[in-house]
């Protein structure tokens, strides 16, 4: 078996967002969409104040309630874990939008440029009208894990098969690869350190770490 | 951005689901509601026909709305395709099964096919309660007491649509104002069991403050003025259609008011926060 999962690092994480530029340049997400997004924390009262960085996106759940409830059965969960939508089949009914505990998903109505209404010539050629009224998330750039796994290539060591967020993280603070595997990066990562994953309260089982070693 | 360490932060108003979604909720409460109990009150014959009419026109208009804020309305059929685990396809399932029983029961005046679309109807508003439980990124929304708070808010919406409806064809008894009352006080009763909940939960501000705004509505208009109108309507009988119509006007008002506030404005969502559980090692190792 295998399960992708992402951990973020936040000690390493400076907050540059340069994942979320690579998300939007790969995913051609239309402005004000961020499949991936840094959170800028400020927690406390002068003068004990602390600030942290936390990425965060779709958790890629292992029991997603977005995928409970969606009516059309576009929302699916890969053997992998990863937690994906079939544009042709989302009616739009946003459900699963407000059934995420995590911010993660978007519906965009009408299309969206970043200078009006007249595309840049990238935006143009990369525009996908099958995302318009539809749900949309991170993929965890699946196509691309699996596009690398197709050649042989590992997700999460070879660029070529790992998400476009964790291969443009300046700080290495975004690591991808398979739970299941015990000789994995993120396995290493999760063995070594502390780590805490976002409202597991909700018995969702979200597929996202956080390394935090408290200070 | 300020926070203690491990609260919540970054909620803010969900924008997917506008009026159109609380439509639904209300005339799908209301007209489920007032089918079944046109169907309680014509027992032991078939229910009467045009006030069964009006039930559907509820549920029909809600869905209506609903359907114009779907993103493709076109592939509207799609939302059939998860009995399984999704509330809203069960909705649509009951709905269809609602209209075929009681098209059945209207062609042919079996009382049996009038019984069953009551049942249906019943099913249909637990069906809707479910909906808003299963958001569980909406804390307003997945307080497992919502459930009993939207039924009883759409019997109530449904008894008040009955006794006007009766009123204005000069048939209003005291034993409709007095099943109103326990209504209106069992809804009272839901409503203080789910706001007394939601203040205990770790709930956003604003949805605190909204559900003070729900408090006072459904508190005065929703609760104590249907109770002392539908009293005096039962015992001084002279005062029924005045007093009726007062009791329903108000609880029907409060509880659609309280609709729209849960839906639109108590909807902040989940939000961030870091775990307050940190842990060492391999998150699989305990298997």
């Amino acid at each position: 078996m295998t399960r992708y999962v992402m951990v973020a690092d936040l000690n390493r994480c400076v907050g540059c967002q340069t994942c979320t530029a690579a998300c939007k340049h790969t995913n051609a997400t239309p402005p004000g969409v961020q499949w991936r997004k840094v959170l800028d924390i400020e927690m406390g009262e002068y003068p004990e104040v602390e600030r942290l960085f936390m990425p965060v996106g779709c958790q890629h759940c292992s029991d997603p309630p977005c995928m409970e409830v969606c009516p059309s059965t576009a929302t699916g969960r890969r053997d992998d874990g990863i937690v994906t939508i079939d544009y042709e089949l989302c009616i739009g009914c946003s459900y699963c939008a407000v059934a995420c505990p995590y911010q993660a998903r978007y519906k965009v109505e009408t299309p969206r440029f970043s200078y009006g209404d007249t595309p840049t010539d990238t935006e143009a050629i990369r525009f996908d009208p099958g995302r318009i009224g539809v749900a949309q998330k991170c993929t965890f750039c699946a196509d691309r894990i699996d596009a690398g796994l197709a050649r042989g290539l590992t997700p999460g060591l070879d660029p070529d098969a790992t998400p476009a967020c964790a291969n443009a993280c300046i700080a290495n603070a975004l690591t991808f690869g398979d739970l299941e595997d015990p000789d994995s990066n993120v396995s290493k990562l999760l063995g070594e350190k502390t780590w805490f994953r976002m409202h597991e309260e909700l018995g969702t089982d979200p597929g996202f770490y956080y390394l935090w070693d408290e200070k | 951005m300020s926070t203690a360490k491990f609260g919540r932060f970054g909620t803010a108003h969900q924008t997917s689901w506008d009026w159109r979604a609380a439509a639904n909720f209300i005339g799908g409460g209301t007209g489920s509601a007032l089918l079944a109990l046109t169907v309680l009150v014509s027992l032991p014959g078939a229910a009467d026909g045009p006030l069964a009419l009006i039930a559907l026109a509820f549920i029909g208009a809600g869905l209506a709305c609903v359907w114009m804020e779907i993103g493709r309305p076109w592939r509207a059929f799609n939302v059939l395709f998860h009995p399984q685990t999704s509330w809203m396809t069960r909705e649509a399932y009951i709905a269809a099964l609602i209209v075929v029983l009681f098209a059945a029961s209207f062609v042919t005046g079996a009382a049996p096919a009038s019984f069953a679309a009551g049942l249906a109807a019943l099913l249909f508003l637990y069906a809707q309660a479910r909906i808003l439980r299963a958001a569980r990124g909406i804390p307003a929304w997945r307080e497992p007491a919502v459930v009993p708070l939207i039924i009883a808010t759409g019997l109530v919406e449904g008894m008040s649509v009955l006794v006007l409806v009766q009123i204005v064809r000069g048939g209003a008894t005291g034993w409709a104002l007095a099943l109103l009352f326990a209504l209106v006080a069992g809804r009272g009763l839901a409503w203080t069991r789910y706001r007394s909940a939601l203040l205990a939960s770790d709930a956003p501000r604003s949805t605190r403050a909204t559900l003070e705004t729900m408090h006072r509505s459904l508190l005065f208009a929703g609760t104590a003025a249907p109770l002392v109108a539908a009293a005096i309507g039962v015992v001084a009988p002279g005062t029924v259609a005045v007093m009726g119509t007062v009791a329903a006007l108000a609880a029907l008002g409060a509880g659609w008011h309280a609709k729209f506030l849960l839906v639109v404005r108590a909807a902040q969502v989940q939000g961030y926060a870091l775990g307050n559980k940190l842990r060492r090692g391999h998150p699989l190792a305990a298997r």
